[in-house]
Order: structure tokens, then C-alpha cells, then sequence
């Protein structure tokens, strides 16, 4: 019984149940939308913005921010562009591969400005944002890559289907898979948690936390690079706006996911549901009748929502020093700890 | 004991702390200089008083925002819903406007609607404790999405005649109306900051929060009012912009908050809060402007002016730490 | 049970910090199996000497010998490799996770070619080892959720997963129960038992002679004095510890006692303290003593309004006065001068000038307007008379030692005109010429008519300045003494729980 009520009151099972009562509202509204096609393609429309969530929730968890990510995929985006309108021969396996690697590069800029600099995140991703961005301009001189301009190849993986399923969703759920390998089962993988858990306990367990930030800025820069080739090909247009302001959709889905600002919390379930959470409102408004342009507010209402209640359960309770209060506390736990079940990690 | 007992202490203030800022204005206001010189050499446009004139236009609205978000990221705050802020008080403008109302009254709907969205920023913060990173960002998107849901595709444009003044006129000469104002409120805003009791908690709150409370300071308060103050200078800089561009759209002044939050940091304010100065703002302010206009000149769109403030914001930053880091380097090996 | 040759060992080591010298030459011996214990005053250099062990700190010089070999720690990573282990007296322990993890952090268990971490194994062997200590804790139990008994037991099995020969209790049982001090006992002697070298920092006398076998006295920074447990009294322990601070003359001069200033009334708090009640007269100084984590500081916080769940009621000059944050303390007369002057006292990179003038704003300056003039003529006649040393007023305090920045806050306190002055450990790491300094200054406020309330967890502080004493255990009053009937045994027994 305890067990349930602990298990209902973690913040991922309470998003999933949102989540769910929210796709069962729209279906009762709109049984249209339960369709599974409709739903797998919701999911695509969804995928790039899971990818980046991951990507950015290591970094929130060591207690940076990465602004720069939606400049950094639009940056790989028209670079893969350019690159296949020049050379259409060229392997598309190769400019996904080197999406990834530049991306990781330009994530690599921001981690060392953190780590061996020690500049604050926000500012070092604010000015990389701003030098990403114009940097396509200086790229394409202005001009749109266009769909006739891209290789039959080039535009087709992300829409293949596999099983019914775009190849767009896949990569997202390859990620989801990595990302969940990593945070369970590889020791550098807890560093992140640890490094921004508690630097200073970090910093005892011999951790280096800077090079713990720069790998989160690695990771969720070579996410960015590969989103770049995603939307490109799936929107089959490379401009300089591409995914302008969407850095902040991404953080958005990581502070509804439960991902503390503060770093140290935060798991891939929470990250995956809050931008769930956000394409399931973008995709599905105008199914219920609801006007499109109501998503952006339904979105900020529930962030302010969403944080809100996160902050009620951090609320930090006083010390415990009198005798009574040790023995209840003591009490308290010793049945909370009897009941709580033995689950593995 | 020590020496400098002997020796009387000074009864005047020789601040070694100001000569460092000043040394950061300075250096500003010499690149400043640098790029104008650079600028009237290589263009033949550059040096007319209307065309300077002009150029004012594309900085002024958002260094009025600069002004107070100086103050709150001093005081280990920061707003990035401003830019939304200006959208919705934009479209509160322009359905009362619709509704036949005159020039004041749609000046005090915009300030007013200004207000309010930073009281709410204000109380969401101080109340629950939360990062005012995470809460604007919220807010963020809930004004523009209220403007957007209000909007739709529409395009709001029935400001009277008069209403134009406000992003348009002149008040003498080349000397807009925008521009008076923002050099007006730039001097409220300096001595606010530098020369009131306020301005001095503000920096003690950035400095320490936790001594700024035990001194008796009321941080939550403090913190409170100047959301407040930001809501309410986004609220005049909706008025400006919508007046200049005599209309309102859903996606108006969109982006604004990073380039406003840049133009801070480039004006030697500590993201970290604790310190920072009005004049450097307004400094980095103009040099901004200045870039955009001659880069315009020379046929260079705005766009490459952003890998410009992006490399100056991020050289601006690592400089000090970089020095910090030679000077430790140095005492060490003493 | 005797070793020939110590398992760790300190020679002539020195640490120097700015304007302060936190260890001098001092030495250190750790046998295997033997639990030493190492006594001293707050500010006598305990700390300091952890984070030596640790690799938190680089001593300027001097030898540190382990196993028979010289070496040197450079980082927390090689002590951890060298099997020394610390456990803090605040748990550097990350709260967002499980207990199991806890342990293995830093150093997992794995499996498989790929190395990948193991869970189960962890949960297994986390629960193996917390059996052995018998501490009733689930290994998948988020940390958060654990008292701070509970989580000094997570610290000691994560000392036992990597097998520590040498294992720091940097006074562990500061905020146990009793029966968590007994379990922590037993567990102290599993470790003897397995040969372990324990080194137990403690300000509780009864926890010496019940559980060291050797003891080594630190005194300001420096060596006084080691040897066998048997060998030595209580009384003599106490006489080393303390004893040149004894003799050191405090500046304590009789002020006359005028009427009450200020009365605290049934202040309790749910789980921090408990019927808290007192009063002081003018030209008093209250002592309130306790151990670490007794609840005094928080007391104190809760008198200037920063403990929204605390109860009572306060009374200046009889009046009842509602003080619900620390601007309604300032504006009632009563001022807190913080134990963490760094964090809590000063603003580090503001000058001297605008610290101390912050409280007092209203008054320096014109229509809230500032006055640089006023200001600096409020920092000038402050700073001058705590003798605060420093070339100019407008230096950042950043630039000052310890001991003037603690004068600074004091200045800025004084500044306000204040009745009622609480000082919570007034001289906690500041120079012995800053001390002297404070003390006299104190002395000189009694004398002018305003109240002190001193808290102090040095004992010689205690009775060389307070002229009652009131002293606390586990967030209680628990015995009030006269100047003249204090005696040193009697207060730390009254502190420590003992019934005398």
C-alpha cells in the first residue's frame, strides 16, 4: 500500500499519468486522434525535440544551461545541406556521422569555456548562440537550401519506415535507450548526477566536475549536430532561422520533466514525458478545436505549473536536535524503511 | 602588529573598486570610439546627424529594458520574459486602442499591462523560492502564447494619429523622442543605482542575499519591485515599439530578451550579480547600435553583427577570469 | 593491542592561511587498531588537519608518513586510493541518491566486459555491509529522506567498501541520539577489531575515556600533547586543552547591572529546540554554551525572526516587541552578529565603508538619497574605535584577515545603536591579537549600558567574559550558572548530558 502511494508520488509516474489523461481527453474529444497512425506521426513531429531534451538534461543535471543548441542544429543543419547540394554523391551514413562530430564540436566550445574558464554557462551559450547563428548567415550568404537542391537520399532516411514507424522516431528511441544506458549503467553517467548533486561531495569522490560539465556540453552538442540532419531532411529546407528561439522549448521540456534547474535531479523518463507533454499540446490543439495559437501560453502555464510544484516538495525542513524529534524522526523512518520495497535499480 | 596602524587611515575614499569598473568603461567606451572612427572612415553615410539619428531607433527600446534588468541581474535575478511582455502589453494596446480609446489611455494600458506581467514574474519568484531563470522562461511563453491565443493571425493597427509621436517624433532637432527618453531614463536609472539607498542594497543583495537579509534589508521586497520596475519599462518600450512600427503583431520583438540580457553582461554586469554599472550598460548600449548601423552601411546585414556581440560577449567574460587566473599563477610562484 | 610502529603519522607539519597559522609544526600518530583521540578547542586546528589527511589541503611543510613510507596526498582521489577516509562533520554525501549508490560512489561496481555498473551487486553488497553495522537502512532508500544519524551511518559504510585503514570521525556524535552514539560505539570497535587506524575528534569527555585508546591535544594550531588514555585524568586532559587560554587574562571588567533589556519568552521550535526562556540586564554579557549542534545558533536565529516555524515571545525593556524578520530585530534594538562571518556577516566585495553603513542607511543618507560623507563619517567612527586595520575605508573587505572582518561586522552593528548585541561565536578562526581585541571591545559595550548575549563553544571564552551562563544540550536549557559558581567541569558535564 505505502509502496504505491510512493511510487504515485514520484514526479515522472505523475507526468506519465498527466500525460496519459491527456491523450485520453483529446481521444474522447476527437477519437480521431488515437488513431495509431496519427499518434506515431504526433511522436514524430515530437522526436527532435526529445533528442534535444536528452541532450540538455545532462547539462541542466551538472547544473549548466545550453542555449546554444537550437543555433548549433541549425548551424549542422545548413552545413549538411550545403554539403550534400554540392556534392550529391556523397554518402548520406557520412554527413549524418559528420553532423554528429561537428555538433559535438561546437558543444566542446561551450564545455571548455565552462570548465577551463569556469564562465557562467548561461553567458558562454548566449554569445555561442549568437556566433552559431550569424555564422550560417556567413555560410549561405543568406540563401535557403531547398528541397530540390537536396539528394533523394538525403531526404529519405528520416521518413523511412521501419516497422510502421519513421526512421526519425527510431533514431529518437535509440536515443532515449542510450541516454537511459547511460544514466543506469555507466559509472560516467553518474557523474553527472554526482557533479551536480553536490559538487563539493563530487569533488571528495575524486571527480573532476568542469570535465563532467564539458562531456554534458560534448553530449548535448553532438545530440544538437544530429538534429540538425533530422530537421533539415524532414523539414527539406536549411535557412538561417531554422529553429529559431527553440533552445528554450528544450529547457521548457526538461523543467517540465522535473529536471531541477539546480542540478543533481532529474531522470531520461521525466526529460522524455516533458517534451512529450509539449508535442502532445502542439500536435493535438486543433484536433480538439482549440485554436493552434493557445499552444505557446498552454505550454507557459504549465512550466509556471509544473516548477511550482516541484519547488513545494524541495521545501528544506528544519535541523532535528531535540531528543523527541530525533526518536519520531528515527521512528519515521525505521517504518519507512521496513516497508519501503527492496526494488533494484 | 601591522604597519598600517601607524599610519592614519585616510578620511577619503580612493576607491581601488572604482578605478577596476572604470577601467571596464573605459575600455568600452575606447572601442566605441574605435568602431565610430572606423566607421566614418569607411563610409561616406555614416557621419550625417540624421543618418546617426536614425540609428538610435534600432537600440533604443531595448537599452530602456537594459536599464533595469541591469539592476535585477545585480541583484542575482534575471527577467527573459520582457520580450513577451512587450508582445502582450503590444496587443492590450491595440484592443483598446480598437475600441476608439485616445493616446493617454493606450499609453497607460501598456505600462500598466507591463506592471503587471513583472508583478506576477516578482511574486512567482519571491513566494516559492524558484530560480527566476526557470520562472521567465515560463512566463516566456505564457505572454507571448496569451498574445498569440488573443491574436491569432490578426494584425492589430488602429493607433490614432497621434499615438505615431511616441516611436516617431522628435521632440528638437535630430533628437527623437525615444532617444530623450532613454537618456532621460538612463540618468533615472544612474542615480537609482549609484546614488540612493536602493541602488546600495541592490548591490549588497547580489553581493551576499543571506548577509543582505541579516542586515535587516527586506530582500524579498526589494527583489519584488524591481521585477516590478522591468514589467513597467517593458511596458514603455511596447509603447515605443508599437508606436514606431504602428502596429502590433503576435511575433513582435521577438528574440529580445537574449539580446537585451547581452547587452547587460556587455555593459560589465556580472551574471553572477553583485556588480555592474548603469554607464556601462548604456555604453555597450550605443556600441551595439553603432556596429548595427555601420555594418548596415556597408551593406552587412544584422545578422553577422550577432557573431560580433557573441564573440565580444564571450572575450568581455573570459578576460577577467583569464587575468584572475595569471595573477594566481604569479603570487604562486612568488 | 600495542603497536611498535604507527600506521600514519604527521611530522612538523605547518599550514599557514592568511593571517593565520591553523596548524604550526604539530605532529600525529595513528596506530593500527587503536582509536586516538584528538582534543582541542574549536579553532585548534582539528579541521585544518582533516582536510590535510584528505588532500583537501597542502601543508606548507613537514612530512606526512603512511605505512612506513613518506608520501604525499595531493587530492581527495589518492587518499581514498590510500584507503583514508573521512567522515565529516557535516556528510559530503549527495542527497539525491540511494543509499547504495552513496556508498559506491566514485568507485562502482561492475560487471561484464563492458564494465557496466551492477546493481544488484551494489544493493547486495550495500546491504552486507550496513548488516555488519547493523544500521536498519534499505540500500534503495533515497539519502534525502534519512536523518543525520542516518546518514552518518551511509558515511561509515562507504568508509568499509573500500577497505580504510585509516578512518576520520570528525566529531560524529555532534548530533546523534544516545542510542545512535551507542550503535556508533560498537561499530567503532568492529573497526579496532579489524585493525583499522581510528582517529575520533570529539569535544565530549565521557566519549574519550569510553571509547580512545590514545589521545593526542591540539591548542591553537599547535602540538601540546599525546599519550595512553590510562595514563592521563580528565582534569589534566581539560588543563591541556585549555590551559594557557585559562591563564590568558580576558579583558573582563565588572559593568554595572541596570534593569532588564531584553526577555525572551517560551521560544520553542518543533524539532530545533524547546522552551527557551531568559532575560538580560544592562551591562551583562549572557553565555550561551553548548556543543555543536545543541541549537544555540538556532535560537538565535529565531530571536531576529529568521525561523518562521519557531514560537515565543520577546520583550525590549518590557515591552512586547513583534519580530518576525531581522529589520523588525534592527528596528527593535536588537542585533546578530553571525557565526559565518563570511557567508552570513559581509558583504566581500563591497569596501569597508558600505558594510558597515548598510543597516544604518536611512540615517546616513538624505531623502534616500546616499551621502558618501555621512557614511564614511559612520564608518570612520566605527571602525576606528573596534580598531579595524586597513589602509583605507573604501578597501573591499575581501582584503582584510579574519579577525578585522569580524570587527567590521561588529562596527556595523554598533552603527545602529543597538540594546541588545548577540555575538554567536564571536572569535570562532580569527588571530589571538583580534580576539584580545573583540574581548575588550566587549568588555567596553557592558560598560556603556547595552546587553550581550554571547554564544561560544569555547569554554575559556565563556568563563573569562560572561557573567551568567546559560548552557544547552540537545536543544534545552539545561543548567544557568553565576560567574561564581561556574567551574569548567561542571558546564561541559551539564553540556555533554552528564548528571552530575
Amino acid at each position: 500500500m505505502n509502496s504505491i502511494v510512493e511510487f504515485l508520488k514520484r514526479r515522472e509516474v505523475l507526468l506519465g499519468i498527466v500525460v496519459l489523461c491527456m491523450i485520453a481527453i483529446i481521444g474522447s474529444i476527437n477519437p480521431n486522434f488515437l488513431q495509431i497512425r496519427n499518434l506515431i506521426s504526433v511522436y514524430n513531429d515530437t522526436s527532435i525535440l526529445i533528442i534535444l531534451a536528452l541532450g540538455q538534461m545532462l547539462v541542466i543535471l551538472t547544473r549548466c544551461i545550453d542555449l546554444s543548441v537550437a543555433a548549433n542544429l541549425a548551424l549542422t543543419g545548413m552545413v549538411v545541406g550545403l554539403l550534400n547540394a554540392a556534392f550529391p554523391g556523397f554518402p548520406v551514413e557520412g554527413l549524418i556521422v559528420l553532423a554528429v562530430l561537428m555538433g559535438a564540436c561546437l558543444g566542446a566550445i561551450n564545455g571548455a569555456f565552462v570548465w577551463l574558464l569556469g564562465v557562467p554557462a548561461i553567458v558562454v551559450t548566449l554569445g555561442t548562440m549568437s556566433i552559431y547563428r550569424g555564422s550560417i548567415f556567413l555560410l549561405s550568404g543568406g540563401d535557403w537550401v531547398n528541397a530540390h537542391q537536396m539528394s533523394p537520399a538525403f531526404l529519405a532516411i528520416p521518413r523511412q519506415l521501419f516497422l510502421g514507424v519513421p526512421v526519425l522516431s527510431w533514431m529518437s528511441l535509440i536515443v532515449i535507450a542510450l541516454m537511459v544506458y547511460i544514466t543506469r549503467f555507466r559509472p560516467f553517467g553518474r557523474q553527472f548526477f554526482a557533479a551536480g548533486g553536490n559538487p563539493r561531495a563530487a569533488f571528495y569522490t575524486g571527480i573532476n566536475v568542469g570535465f563532467v560539465q564539458f562531456r554534458a556540453f560534448v553530449i548535448s552538442g553532438a545530440l544538437a549536430g544530429l538534429c540538425g540532419y533530422l530537421w533539415v531532411s524532414r523539414y527539406a529546407v536549411a535557412y538561417t532561422e531554422v529553429a529559431n528561439g527553440f533552445e528554450l522549448q528544450v529547457v521548457a521540456a526538461c523543467v517540465i520533466g522535473g529536471i531541477s534547474i539546480m542540478g543533481g535531479v532529474g531522470t531520461v523518463a521525466g526529460a522524455f514525458l516533458g517534451a512529450l507533454f509539449l508535442g502532445i499540446i502542439s500536435n493535438s490543439l486543433s484536433i480538439i478545436g482549440v485554436s493552434q495559437f493557445w499552444q505557446m501560453a498552454i505550454s507557459g502555464a504549465v512550466i509556471i505549473i509544473a516548477v511550482i510544484a516541484n519547488s513545494r516538495s524541495e521545501k528544506k525542513p528544519g535541523r532535528i536536535i531535540l531528543r523527541e524529534a530525533v526518536a519520531a524522526d528515527a521512528i519515521d523512518e525505521s517504518a519507512r524503511g521496513d516497508t519501503r520495497p527492496a526494488t533494484g535499480q | 602588529m601591522e604597519q598600517s596602524a601607524k599610519l592614519p587611515i585616510p578620511n577619503t575614499l580612493s576607491t581601488p573598486l572604482k578605478s577596476l569598473l572604470v577601467r571596464w568603461e573605459t575600455f568600452l567606451l575606447a572601442v566605441f570610439a574605435a568602431v565610430f572612427i572606423a566607421f566614418s572612415v569607411t563610409s561616406p553615410y555614416f557621419l550625417n546627424v540624421w543618418n546617426l539619428s536614425d540609428a538610435t531607433f534600432n537600440f533604443t527600446e531595448r537599452a530602456l529594458i537594459a536599464l533595469p534588468m541591469a539592476m535585477l541581474i545585480i541583484c542575482r535575478e534575471i527577467d527573459l520574459s520582457v520580450a513577451s511582455i512587450i508582445a502582450l502589453a503590444s496587443v492590450a494596446m491595440g484592443y483598446v486602442a480598437q475600441t476608439g480609446a485616445d493616446v493617454p489611455l493606450i499609453v497607460l494600458t501598456g505600462i500598466t499591462v507591463g506592471l503587471l506581467c513583472g508583478l506576477f514574474n516578482g511574486f512567482v519568484v519571491t513566494t516559492f523560492g524558484i530560480p527566476s531563470i526557470v520562472v521567465t522562461i515560463g512566463t516566456m511563453s505564457l505572454f507571448r502564447g496569451i498574445t498569440q491565443g488573443l491574436m491569432g493571425n490578426q494584425v492589430l493597427r488602429d493607433y490614432p494619429f497621434e499615438f505615431a509621436f511616441f516611436g516617431q517624433g522628435y521632440v528638437y532637432w535630430v533628437f527623437s523622442f525615444q532617444f530623450v527618453l532613454f537618456l532621460s531614463c538612463a540618468l533615472l536609472f544612474y542615480i537609482l543605482l549609484h546614488r540612493t539607498n536602493f541602488g546600495r542594497r541592490t548591490y549588497a543583495i547580489g553581493n551576499n542575499p543571506t548577509a543582505a537579509e541579516f542586515s535587516g534589508i527586506k530582500v524579498r521586497r526589494h527583489k519584488m519591485i524591481l521585477f516590478a520596475m522591468v514589467g513597467v519599462m517593458a511596458g514603455v518600450a511596447s509603447v515605443l515599439l508599437t508606436s514606431r512600427l504602428g502596429s502590433t503583431r503576435p511575433a513582435i520583438a521577438f528574440g529580445w530578451e537574449l539580446s537585451i540580457v547581452t547587452m547587460v553582461v556587455l555593459g560589465g554586469v556580472n551574471i553572477l550579480g553583485g556588480s555592474g554599472t548603469i554607464p556601462g550598460v548604456v555604453i555597450a548600449a550605443f556600441l551595439m547600435g553603432v556596429v548595427t548601423f555601420g555594418l548596415g552601411l556597408m551593406n552587412i546585414p544584422g545578422i553577422v553583427m550577432n557573431i560580433i556581440i557573441g564573440l565580444m560577449l564571450i572575450t568581455v567574460i573570459s578576460i577577467p577570469v583569464i587575468m584572475r587566473r595569471i595573477q594566481q599563477h604569479r603570487s604562486r610562484h612568488l | 593491542m600495542e603497536s611498535t610502529s604507527p600506521l600514519f603519522a604527521l611530522r612538523n607539519v605547518t599550514k599557514v592561511f592568511p593571517g593565520v597559522r591553523a596548524l604550526d609544526d604539530v605532529r600525529l600518530e595513528l596506530y593500527p587498531g587503536q582509536v586516538t583521540a584528538l582534543v582541542g578547542e574549536n579553532g585548534a586546528g582539528k579541521s585544518t588537519l582533516v582536510k590535510t589527511m584528505t588532500g583537501i589541503y597542502q601543508p606548507e611543510s613537514g612530512e606526512i608518513w603512511y605505512d612506513g613510507q613518506q608520501v604525499t596526498i595531493r587530492n581527495p582521489e589518492d587518499a581514498r586510493q590510500m584507503g583514508i577516509t573521512a567522515i565529516h562533520q557535516e556528510t559530503v554525501l549527495f542527497d539525491d541518491m540511494t543509499v547504495a549508490e552513496n556508498i559506491f560512489a566514485g568507485s562502482y561496481l561492475t560487471r561484464g566486459r563492458f564494465g557496466n555498473l551492477d546493481w544488484k551487486a551494489m544493493n547486495r553488497r550495500a546491504q552486507e555491509i550496513l548488516h555488519d553495522i547493523e544500521a536498519p537502512l534499505s540500500p534503495t532508500a533515497m539519502l534525502s529522506g534519512l536523518s543525520i544519524g542516518q546518514k552518518h551511518m551511509v558515511a561509515i559504510a562507504r568508509a568499509l567498501s573500500v577497505d580504510a585503514r585509516v578512518v576520520i570521525l570528525d566529531e560524529p556524535t555532534a548530533a546523534l541520539s544516545h542510542h545512535e552514539i551507542h550503535e556508533l560505539y560498537e561499530l567503532v570497535r568492529r573497526l579496532k577489531a579489524r585493525g583499522t587506524a581510528i582517529m575520533f575528534i570529539t569535544h565530549k569527555f565521557d566519549e574519550i575515556f569510553a571509547i580512545a585508546d590514545r589521545y593526542t591535544v591540539f591548542r591553537d594550531g599547535a602540538f601540546v600533547g599525546d599519550g595512553r588514555i590510562e595514563d592521563v585524568t580528565e582534569p589534566e586532559l581539560v588543563e591541556m586543552m585549555v590551559a594557557r587560554s585559562l591563564n590568558e587574562t580576558y579583558p573582563k571588567v565588572e559593568a554595572p547591572l541596570g534593569e532588564e533589556v531584553f526577555r525572551a519568552e517560551g521560544f520553542s521550535h518543533p524539532t530545533e529546540f524547546a522552551d527557551i526562556s531568559f532575560a538580560v540586564r544592562k551591562g551583562e554579557i549572557l553565555g550561551f554554551y553548548g556543543l555543536v549542534g545543541a541549537g544555540r545558533t538556532e535560537i538565535m536565529r529565531a530571536l531576529i525572526g529568521l525561523s518562521e516555524q519557531a514560537r515565543g515571545e520577546i520583550y525590549i525593556e518590557g515591552q512586547r516587541v513583534s519580530v518576525r524578520s531581522p529589520a523588525d530585530a534592527v528596528q527593535a534594538g536588537l542585533v546578530y552578529v553571525p557565526e559565518e562571518r563570511q557567508q552570513q556577516g559581509v558583504m566581500l566585495d563591497m569596501p569597508i565603508y558600505q558594510n558597515i553603513s548598510l543597516p544604518q542607511l536611512h540615517r546616513t543618507s538624505r531623502a534616500g538619497f546616499l551621502s558618501t560623507r555621512n557614511e564614511l563619517a559612520v564608518a570612520r567612527q566605527y571602525g576606528e574605535r573596534l580598531n579595524v586595520k586597513t589602509s583605507s575605508w573604501s578597501e573591499l573587505v575581501n582584503n582584510l584577515s579574519g579577525g578585522n572582518q569580524q570587527k567590521v561586522v561588529i562596527a556595523k552593528w554598533l552603527a545602529t545603536h543597538p540594546r541588545v548585541i548577540i555575538m554567536d561565536e564571536p572569535t570562532k578562526g580569527i588571530d589571538i591579537g583580534s580576539k584580545a581585541a573583540v574581548h575588550a571591545f566587549m568588555s567596553e559595550l557592558v560598560q556603556q549600558g547595552l546587553a550581550v548575549i554571547m554564544v561560544s563553544s569555547e569554554l575559556p571564552e565563556i568563563m573569562g567574559m560572561a557573567d551568567r551562563m546559560i548552557v544547552m544540550n540537545e536543544g534545552r536549557q539545561v543548567r544557568e550558572f553565576t560567574r561564581d559558581e561556574a567551574t569548567a567541569e561542571a558546564i561541559v558535564s551539564a553540556a555533554t548530558g552528564v548528571r552530575a
